[in-house]
């Protein structure tokens, strides 16, 4: 029964939110409103687990000066403050207007680091562009000839080289690339069918079932 | 003091029945809802008012203004009507151009919500196809039937991958994307994950799973220990192999390359919804000399795994991943559903490119979404 | 010539990320500039798009972006603003991202104060919600009022003027929607152009645009602005040249660069001959 249970609320709720989708009636739409509800209140119930695991692995290494112990203190003492001030010095609900503690921890370390981070991959891409973009077939070299013409195009100095080179970008980009993406798209989207049913009809064992076939 | 007088123009002429009328006006119940709609439509008008009062009345009562609409629109739609309770409509011009202006009383309409949605009758079709052809692909393989498929270099790769990291005594890292648990690609992401965990028990590889969501961690943490108890090795499984970094995308990002350059494990899979992160992890992945593998559906991020990654698995690769790892016969069955559907949808295609080349819209438009 | 192979191959990837340091930084502090940015169609039917909705009407600004993509999403939401403002359009703004609301406040007080404009009564700022699509499908079907009962201060929707008359999407002239990813774009062609017919304009990051171009070509976006790029071309229209505008020059320097990287990328891994060897 421990295996059958799940498979059987699996089925049962992915069945009914299939129907739910071409079934407008309130009998049935109101249920799949409702049923997506419940989703959200069980989803907010796992942060209380991810919690507890994120501080028990942290605290463990801290404990035992695991190697680089004082960036993982340094990830907990910066949560438990968070969190003071979040709950306690911003304001109750309105905790993200501008002018409390938590929109000011915010703006200044999360955002910043954030922007960072992402500013980062203009680095990666160069040295990527120069490690890897290897041209060792003509896939490849189409690859490369198209990387090369669009990272020219779309900025302004590809029209002040020769005006054909954004409109040869753009071409590319509407035509052959639309194109591929469409296929890729419709080829995912049926393996994104597929895995659903395997899913809802307990096929797909692993997911749900911790593993056992 | 002029909208007013309006007004009350309206509901006196409005109410009466020997005021001369106009236009047609159309009233039925909207398809497709989940009830208490009315939908009224009318004929463009050649010098249509400013506004229009929509006037209604249920048997037994008159007329009362419900709603005022620009004068340009040629539909509206009454969603506080009752369900089963019969409704007529009339139109009165308002403002510049609106006095006197009316239409015909419209018929009787009655409400009632739809059981089937007919503007998805397309999905539906299409749907069933799919899900007989499963049924039927099991069938066949529970009778014993066999296909054969392409090989796929990625997925070959991963026990390569996970052996290769054994013998170097290293772990291997698996990053199951950045989106939550209701996402597809995180669903399959643990199916193959559950694979893995099987792969890392049976050799006894280190495995670290950084989840991004409590969510993902939960469901990750039970397929993981599953797969240790499902191959006799529940002993070796450890409870920080599973652990929950952050929802922040980019802080998840940082967190995933510090393991990376401290862990060293020697392959990489990240397999599963990626963003703007995907060059940030494989480029770090890459300096670690790690082996790396990816998946992904998402196809703005695919240039940056091909050229960064050893294999990279395309959309629907993807999804077959577990089917191919398994070797399950009924998963196999499955794959083949979806390459015969993926065959119908193509000659569907064509079809509809052809007929549309000749100037029939039918098929096109059966099969447009809303 | 050898050597110099040998010397790239070998190369060490800090001297790259140096060099892209100082090509995105140089321009950018010294105001180098190197070519003139071209609208193109896209950017025109974005502009064009809003050009055409009559002043006092109201549109709703959807600020879907946090600061992780403020280079690309935050010009484009300062220009349209900008925009909007001169011709006397009113703004809802929303916002599905948490970290939008600080975002869509600074770009609205910033735009009113050039072009004399009141909170409250020509923009209102009604902040975060939670719930994706659902905060989408429920502005449309329970209303906007319902959805957003307060604005981003507290204030009761009833109590702000702009908000007077706004219902739902039927009060609305166009969706503006400001996208990093997901929510976003998508989700309000799906949810909203598909249901209500609004017409709709989009401004997405530029690594995202070419999803929206089949939708572009269906005509269920009247204009699209992909990533600085786009949102440079934009400011030219509006003749508002700012962040993005500057940073294009950085831009075509970094593109150049990471060109010439695949070039000397691939004479790198050409295979040496070593002297005296034999075919």
């Amino acid at each position: 029964m421990k295996r059958e249970i799940p498979l059987l609320i699996s089925m049962a709720a992915g069945i009914f939110v299939l129907i739910g989708f071409f079934v407008p009636h309130p009998a049935i739409r109101d249920i799949y409103d409702d049923i997506q509800g419940w989703v959200i209140i069980v989803v907010a119930f796992t942060y209380v687990l991810g919690m507890a695991n994120l501080l028990r692995i942290n605290t463990e290494q801290i404990q035992r000066r695991a190697k680089d112990w004082p960036y993982k203190l340094a990830l907990v003492l910066s949560l438990i403050a968070t969190m003071i001030v979040g709950f306690f010095f911003s304001r109750g609900s309105h905790y993200l207007d501008d002018g409390t503690g938590f929109s000011w921890i915010y703006l200044t370390f999360y955002s910043s680091m954030s922007s960072t981070m992402f500013s980062l991959l203009a680095f990666f891409i160069a040295s990527a562009a120069f490690r890897a973009f290897r041209v060792r077939s003509v896939e490849a070299l189409l690859l490369a000839v198209a990387a090369l013409i669009l990272m020219i195009g779309r900025v302004p100095i590809g029209n002040a080289i020769h005006p054909a080179i954004p409109q040869i970008a753009d071409w590319l980009m509407e035509i052959p690339q639309n194109a591929a993406k469409r296929g890729i798209l419709m080829g995912a989207a049926l393996g994104v069918i597929a895995t659903g049913f395997r899913v809802i009809l307990g096929i797909e064992r692993t997911y749900g079932e911790g593993g056992g076939t | 003091m002029k909208k007013f007088a309006a007004w009350i123009l309206v509901l006196v002429l409005g109410a009466s029945s020997t005021t001369a009328f106009g236009f047609p006006l159309k009233a039925v119940d909207t398809p497709n809802d989940k009830g208490n709609n009315v939908t009224l439509s009318w004929p463009a008008q050649p010098h249509p008012p400013e506004q229009w009062a929509v006037l209604r009345v249920e048997a037994g009562k008159t007329y009362a203004a419900i709603d005022t609409i620009g004068g340009e629109l040629t539909s509206y739609t009454d969603e506080t009507a009752k369900n089963g309770v019969p409704y007529q409509y009339r139109l009165a011009g308002l403002g510049a151009g609106g006095a006197g202006v009316f239409s015909e009383d419209s018929q009787p309409a009655v409400p009632e919500p739809s059981w089937f949605d007919t503007g998805k009758l397309n999905v539906f079709i299409v749907i069933t196809l799919f899900l007989a052809l499963v049924l039927y692909y099991i069938g066949q393989a529970q009778r014993g039937k066999q296909w054969s498929f392409r090989p796929i270099a990625g997925l070959a790769a991963i026990e390569e991958a996970i052996g290769r990291s054994t013998e170097m005594g290293k772990g291997v890292l698996y990053v199951p994307g950045v989106q939550d648990i209701d996402d597809i690609q995180t669903i399959a992401s643990m199916i193959i994950l559950g694979n893995v965990a099987r792969m890392t028990a049976k050799y006894e590889t280190p495995l670290m799973v950084p989840a991004n969501s409590p969510a993902v961690y939960t469901v990750a943490d039970e397929v993981v220990k599953g797969a240790y108890a499902d191959v006799g090795r529940a002993d070796a499984y450890r409870s920080d192999m599973v652990r929950y970094i952050t929802s922040e995308q980019f802080a998840y990002v940082a967190a995933v390359n510090g393991m990376m350059l401290r862990e060293r494990p020697a392959a990489n899979l990240l397999l599963g919804a990626f963003f703007a992160e995907s060059l940030l992890l494989a480029e770090t992945g890459h300096e670690t000399g790690a082996i790396q593998i990816a998946g992904t559906a998402n196809v703005h991020q695919l240039p940056f795994f091909v050229v960064a990654c050893d294999y990279t698995l395309i959309g629907e690769e993807y999804y077959a991943a577990s089917a191919y790892l398994s070797k399950d016969a009924k998963l196999l069955g499955s794959l083949k559903a979806s390459d015969t559907i993926k065959i119908l949808l193509v000659l569907t295609i064509v079809a509809g490119c052809v007929l549309l080349t000749l100037g029939n819209h039918t098929l096109a438009e059966f099969f447009a979404t809303q | 010539m050898s050597a110099f192979f040998a010397n790239l191959r070998r190369l060490d990837r800090r001297w790259i990320f140096l060099t892209v340091g100082l090509l995105v930084v140089v321009p950018l502090l010294t105001g180098f500039h190197i070519a003139p940015v071209l609208p193109s169609a896209r950017a025109r039917g974005f502009y064009d798009a809003i050009e055409k909705v009559p002043p006092g009407s109201t549109v709703l600004l959807a600020g879907d972006y946090d600061p992780g993509t403020i280079a690309e999403n935050y010009p484009m939401h300062l220009a349209v603003s900008r925009h909007l403002m001169r011709r006397n359009i009113k703004i809802i703004a929303v916002e599905l991202y948490p970290g939008g609301p600080p975002l869509a406040d600074q770009v609205l007080h910033i735009a009113g104060a050039e072009y004399k404009k009141r909170e409250g009564y020509d923009y209102v700022n009604l902040g975060y919600k939670s719930g994706n699509e659902a905060v989408m499908s429920a502005m449309g079907s329970a209303g906007i009022p319902r959805t957003f009962p307060a604005d981003r201060s507290g204030t009761p929707v009833g109590q702000i003027p702009v908000m007077k008359g706004i219902e739902n999407f039927g009060q609305i002239a166009m969706i503006v929607s400001v996208s990093a990813g997901y929510p976003g774009t998508k989700e309000w062609v799906q949810q909203v152009v598909s249901r209500y017919h609004v017409p709709m304009v989009a401004g997405v990051t530029a690594v995202s645009a070419p999803e929206y171009y089949p939708y572009l070509q269906a005509g269920q976006l009247q204009g699209l602005l992909g990533g600085m790029a786009g949102a440079a071309e934009y400011e030219v229209l509006v003749k508002a040249p700012g962040l993005a505008t500057r940073g294009m020059d950085a831009q075509s320097l970094a593109h150049i660069f990471i060109a010439l990287m695949i070039i000397l990328g691939n004479l790198a891994a050409l295979p040496q001959r070593t002297p005296g060897a034999k075919k």
